[in-house]
């Protein structure tokens, strides 16, 4: 076993198929709210397993796509300084901002580079004591743990030129705005690593307030076939609830010690999302404590005014208002190799899955 | 972005767990899992260089449980997509 392969198990998809087949009569649009499920929905072409009562859409869950373009263009800035070093996640290197990219900067000659961890940016860091090295850190509940635990231990290692310019956002509030903006949902299909981290706590506010439901799944075929399955249960019962699909790795308390270093580092602040406009205690900030790693705090730059694409429907497709062939620039102005927006870069954004899988 | 993959733990020193994922071996910390007794031969979930949960063995047969069900059902299909040069699935 290796936790995969068992998961995309053909017969199992077929019989959950029949199974939601059987008892699906009403019509329903349920939404993904995690880049992972867009990109696994597509690929292993689900929609097209589903009878036609069931729509399924993608929502605002790939943190790149939602990311606004000053946050890149104020990273480009940075690059710029002779001082500091760029350190990024690959996600973030192509994504446009108002007249350029880090891999343009990095281009031209600044020091940008690609990690796969935070703990990778702090031995450059703990390289190049002469520099500060900004790490980018962007990320839902998942990723946001992971920066917390760095600069706590930035701290005792005092490593002292290591900063963080934080993009992090929490998950919650976004699903809520969604309902409370009348977008046409029934149910969501609910983050899998996002509430590994936090637990199914976050969520039982949906039911409760909104009458929806929402089942955290997995990854794989099996598991969102089955997750689909439970809600198109509660949807035909009228009995809204969270539910935990992937049990294998979702404990309902989450992870206690990440969410401890979350609380130990971060503090709650209103932050912008793409397509949902500002939301309220939507991004985590570093607290004062542990302001001297914030880059935003320690390290000054002018920022270019921020200038959005014309003709790109990134908001309306993250909202699930509207599907990426709805774009005038889908596959043809907008593709992988040259993207206008962030939803066609992005591995996980909705544009570059329905251009991979389903165009 | 928030992509995680399950792998192997094979060796423990400190909070680093040396790991198989695939192929390849990787070094992930262990520092968001300090509470959950790791040991070799573990499966943990990781994400960005950290571990973010240990796997439980438990729950993931029992989603499985009808697995054996399925087996005929999959050759089957392993067949028809050999015969039609396709994929079903």
């Amino acid at each position: 076993m290796k936790y995969i392969d068992e998961y995309r198990n053909k017969g199992m998809v077929q019989y959950y198929a029949g199974q939601i087949k059987n008892i699906s009569t009403k019509h329903i649009r349920l939404m993904e709210v995690c880049g992972g499920h867009t990109m696994s929905i597509q690929k292993f072409g689900l929609p097209y397993l589903l009878p036609e009562t069931i729509e399924l859409v993608s929502g605002p869950g790939c943190p790149v796509c939602v990311t606004s373009r000053e946050y890149i263009d104020r990273a480009v800035a940075y690059s710029r300084r002779d001082d500091v070093i760029i350190t990024t996640y690959g996600d973030l290197i192509r994504v446009p901002g108002s007249t350029s990219t880090l891999e343009k900067e990095k281009a031209s000659g600044a020091d940008i580079r690609i990690v796969y961890s935070i703990l990778d940016a702090m031995l450059i860091a703990k390289k190049n004591r002469r520099k500060k090295v900004v790490f980018l850190g962007i990320g839902f509940e998942t990723t946001a743990p992971s920066s917390a635990a760095g600069i706590i231990k930035a701290q005792t290692a005092a490593l002292n030129n290591f900063l963080v310019y934080s993009a992090h956002k929490v998950m919650p509030p976004a699903m809520e705005t969604l309902i409370d903006e009348g977008v046409n949902i029934d149910g969501y299909i609910g983050p899998g690593h996002v509430s590994t981290i936090t637990g199914q706590g976050i969520y039982m506010n949906i039911p409760k307030k909104y009458n929806m439901g929402v089942v955290i799944s997995g990854f794989e075929p099996v598991d969102l076939m089955q997750s689909i399955y439970m809600l198109v249960q509660q949807i035909e019962d009228n009995d809204p609830k969270v539910e935990i699909q992937y049990t294998r790795v979702v404990k309902p308390e989450g992870n206690i010690i990440a969410q401890q270093m979350l609380d130990e580092v971060f503090e709650y602040r209103d932050d912008w999302w793409r397509g949902l406009g500002i939301l309220k205690n939507s991004g985590l900030k570093i607290n004062k404590k542990y302001e001297s790693y914030d880059a935003e705090k320690m390290i000054e730059v002018e920022v270019e005014p921020t200038i959005e694409p014309k003709g790109c429907i990134c908001g309306l497709i993250l909202k699930g208002e509207k599907k990426p062939k709805d774009c005038g620039l889908f596959g043809s102005t907008c593709t992988p190799s040259d993207p206008v927006g962030a939803c066609m870069v992005s591995s996980e954004g909705a544009c570059q899955a329905y251009y991979l899988y389903n165009r | 972005m928030c992509l995680s993959i399950p792998a192997r733990v094979d060796k423990i020193i400190g909070d680093t767990a040396t790991c198989t994922v695939g192929e390849s071996s990787y070094d992930a910390s262990l520092a968001l899992i300090s509470n959950e007794n790791v040991k070799v031969g573990d499966y943990v979930l990781i994400h960005t260089g950290f571990a973010i949960q240990k796997l439980d063995t438990e729950e993931a047969n029992q989603t499985l449980q009808t697995f054996e069900e399925f087996k005929a059902l999959n050759i089957e299909m392993d067949k028809e997509e050999k015969d039609q040069n396709s994929r079903l699935i």
